[in-house]
């Protein structure tokens, strides 16, 4: 039983964390939105240096080769700078998905993922709507009976505006005549893949947002001052910020035991990720609601940082299965008939 | 990362596990708020300890078993598995103990842990006043020291099981002129001293759960004092916050009341989905239950490879007595216009255990540090805010 991140991980989560906070910060994320294709090619280029968009791609394909284990302290991170690049879905969904279905689909995509040449966008139908459709070399596109990976031509796209700008969303529409990669089981079981995937990328990224929220309301309420004292000095102000603390601290281990059984393929994989993207989404909510109330009106500005994360918080609880999909899967774990629940059933 | 068990601790899980079933009453003992369950209860320590079960992490030489913190949380899954009998001594046991480990002389260890150990010397735990509640600092009662005595006056109060308790242990003033943490000492007091009365105060339920203690000119020899005159505060505080907490309050108690209401919730279904809100709720104790026993073993991991505990140990005691509250309340809701039954009544059933559950859940918030205190305790010690 060791329950912990090794020495390298954590210092690769270090060393990924500065570069992102000094890379992607406030200013630059605004300027993305205010770009025309919402996206940032520079900087798509600097993660693909630091082999961020090849971390999980096999070293056969010129990738690193690491595991959802090795990209879940990433992902927090990603959410700590609200990071508008599609990294999270690339790394932790479509890479692991191309390299399941393996053969000329990998030969062809994953190396030039590595390498930072294609953005690859993912959707499902769950979702409805496909994020980066109009900005990716590559979309992976997932419905319960078949799995398609789609070139820019082969789909039409249409934009639907997210509150989050950072959010490019688009309806599809494949092509007809267009053949799935794969169907029938084959298909059932990546559709799962991918909604696990991405539910696990949006549970890592709340947690990192929801932690980028206490940072900026704690300093926020450092400064601003009331009746001649700083308002974070009052009690009513401090317990909305713990009450986020306890719910984030708490959201933390489901959501890294969630990811080791993604990597390690274990039977209740799906009911772990259904209880992380549950309490990590739940701490973010909590953390942009009290982030804001304490912020006053200027938390209700365009003005005050606060929304850009505040805003993407609001779109992971409801993208890769919302509260309904997880509390299901979570329903039919526990009152299963002869389930083990209770002390000594966690492991 | 590896979230197997190890052979050797599925191993100590069995030995556990066979022991308890040979062991544990098949009959619930009486609650140790009454005299007669509380000497079923000190009989229950001193058969855990014949079986060196009394306190596994413990050196082996103090009757213990040398445990680590994984196999700590091992036994306890196995002990609420088992419905084992609640613990009379904790307050000897899992607060006094690990605080004599550290500070105690090799005399105060010989003396006093073994008879803690084996139930024959049953502690209360003797901090709060009249006045000093949240604010533990304002402690006013004294021990002034007279040659190789201290003479103790005042009182203390919320002691709980000081009733049938054979000492205590508590924080007194020994400089009349010191303020707050200052001038505090550490003193154990055994509550058959002359000048000492003890006052039952009945809890929620009637039964004289605590207890208030008045000292007039109580004399103890100063052999009892527990780390340097003066020193108290530190003392109290020294042994780290999150292993009492660990001891205390282990994640096995929450999942099996988890456990417990689902099993509940389903056998009550059809009319328990007339609120909706029920099943959630169902859910979400389940939930809580996983999240509070994974993070748990992530810090145990954590701390036995040399990691240090940090203010974030403040989070745990608003997340369990919370957790415990919301399924009570949960449980109560479920069992509808049968929720009000006490234990004994003849229709009572399984029930009046729940409504037992519910009315200790309401001190859980309170206890140990109400849970506004916790909440300025993580403001400005974890997330740094101004005071």
């Amino acid at each position: 039983m060791n329950f912990t991140f090794s020495e390298d991980q954590l210092l690769f989560r270090d060393s990924v964390r500065d570069f992102l906070v000094n890379e992607v910060t406030p200013e630059r994320v605004r300027g993305i939105w205010e770009s025309e294709n919402g996206r940032d090619d520079g900087l798509w280029q600097q993660l693909a240096e630091m082999g961020l968009t090849g971390i999980t791609v096999p070293e056969e394909h010129g990738g690193l080769g690491m595991n959802e284990l090795d990209f879940v302290l990433l992902a927090q991170e990603c959410g700590y700078v609200a990071l508008p690049e599609p990294l999270v879905n690339t790394a932790l969904v479509a890479v692991p998905v191309i390299s399941q279905l393996g053969g000329e689909a990998a030969g062809k995509w994953l190396p030039q993922i590595a390498a930072g040449e294609t953005r690859v966008a993912v959707g499902c139908s769950e979702n409805g709507l496909a994020e980066d459709a109009a900005q990716a070399g590559l979309l992976l596109w997932a419905e319960p009976e078949a799995v398609y990976l789609l070139e820019p031509d082969q789909f039409s796209a249409r934009f639907n505006e997210s509150i989050d700008p950072s959010r490019r969303l688009y309806a599809i529409d494949i092509n007809a005549g267009v053949a799935p990669m794969a169907t029938g089981e084959q298909a059932a079981v990546l559709y799962q893949a991918v909604l696990d995937r991405g539910a696990l990328g949006a549970a890592a990224q709340a947690l990192g947002l929801a932690q980028r929220m206490i940072d900026i309301s704690v300093q926020y309420t450092s400064e601003r001052q009331q009746f001649g004292k700083v308002i974070g000095s009052f009690q009513a102000v401090k317990h909305h910020m713990a009450n986020v603390a306890v719910r984030l601290e708490y959201a933390k281990a489901p959501v890294t035991r969630a990811a080791y059984a993604l990597a390690n393929a274990e039977p209740g994989a799906g009911k772990a990720v259904s209880h992380a993207k549950l309490v990590a989404c739940e701490a973010a909510n909590l953390a942009a609601k009290n982030s804001i109330q304490v912020h006053g009106a200027m938390g209700y500005t365009w003005e005050v940082d606060l929304h850009i994360f505040m805003k993407k918080a609001w779109a992971m609880a409801g993208t890769f299965g919302d509260t309904g999909f997880h509390k299901q899967r979570v329903a039919d774990h526990i009152f299963a008939d002869g389930v083990a629940l209770g002390a000594g059933s966690t492991f | 990362m590896n979230l197997n068990y190890t052979e050797q601790q599925n191993a100590f899980r069995q030995e556990v596990r066979q022991w308890l079933a040979g062991h544990v009453p098949a009959e619930p003992l009486k609650t140790f708020d009454t005299a007669e369950g509380f000497q079923q209860h000190r009989e229950w320590e001193a058969t855990l300890n014949q079986g060196r079960w009394g306190m596994v992490t413990w050196p082996e030489e103090l009757g213990g078993r040398g445990c680590d913190l994984i196999e700590w949380l091992i036994f306890e899954e196995e002990y609420y598995r088992a419905r084992a009998p609640l613990r009379v001594n904790q307050n000897g046991i899992f607060l006094l103990g690990p605080t004599l480990m550290e500070y105690g002389t090799e005399e105060q260890k010989a003396r006093i842990l073994p008879k803690m150990a084996n139930g024959e010397e049953v502690w209360a735990q003797g901090w709060s006043e009249p006045n000093a509640g949240s604010d533990m600092a304002a402690i006013r009662s004294t021990a002034r020291k007279q040659g190789d005595k201290y003479i103790i006056n005042g009182q203390k109060t919320w002691s709980t099981r000081a009733v049938w308790a054979d000492w205590l242990f508590g924080m007194f003033r020994t400089d009349p002129d010191s303020e707050r943490h200052r001038g505090l000492t550490f003193i154990l007091v055994p509550l058959d001293t002359p000048g000492i009365t003890v006052r039952p105060i009945p809890q929620l339920d009637g039964l004289p759960g605590f207890a208030e203690i008045f000292f007039d000119n109580v004399e103890v020899d100063v052999s009892n004092r527990l780390g340097d005159e003066g020193a108290g505060w530190s003392v109290a505080m020294a042994t780290a916050g999150f292993e009492r907490g660990l001891m205390l309050r282990s994640p096995a108690r929450f999942q099996e009341t988890a456990r417990r209401l689902v099993e509940l919730y389903k056998a009550n279904q059809d009319k328990a989905d007339r609120d909706p809100a029920v099943r959630d709720a169902v859910m979400r104790a389940w939930m809580d239950a996983e999240s509070y026993c994974l993070t748990t073993y992530e810090t145990a991991c954590r701390l036995s490879q040399g990691g240090k505990i940090g203010a974030e140990s403040s989070t745990n005691k608003i997340f369990w007595s919370e957790l415990d509250q919301n399924m009570h309340a949960t449980a109560m809701s479920i069992l509808g216009a049968r929720a009000e039954l006490l234990p004994h009544a003849p229709d009572a059933g399984e029930v009046g255990t729940w409504l037992d559950g519910w009315l200790f859940s309401q001190s859980g918030p309170i206890y140990a540090g109400t849970n506004e205190i916790q909440r300025n305790i993580i403001a400005e010690r974890m997330l740094g805010m101004p005071r």
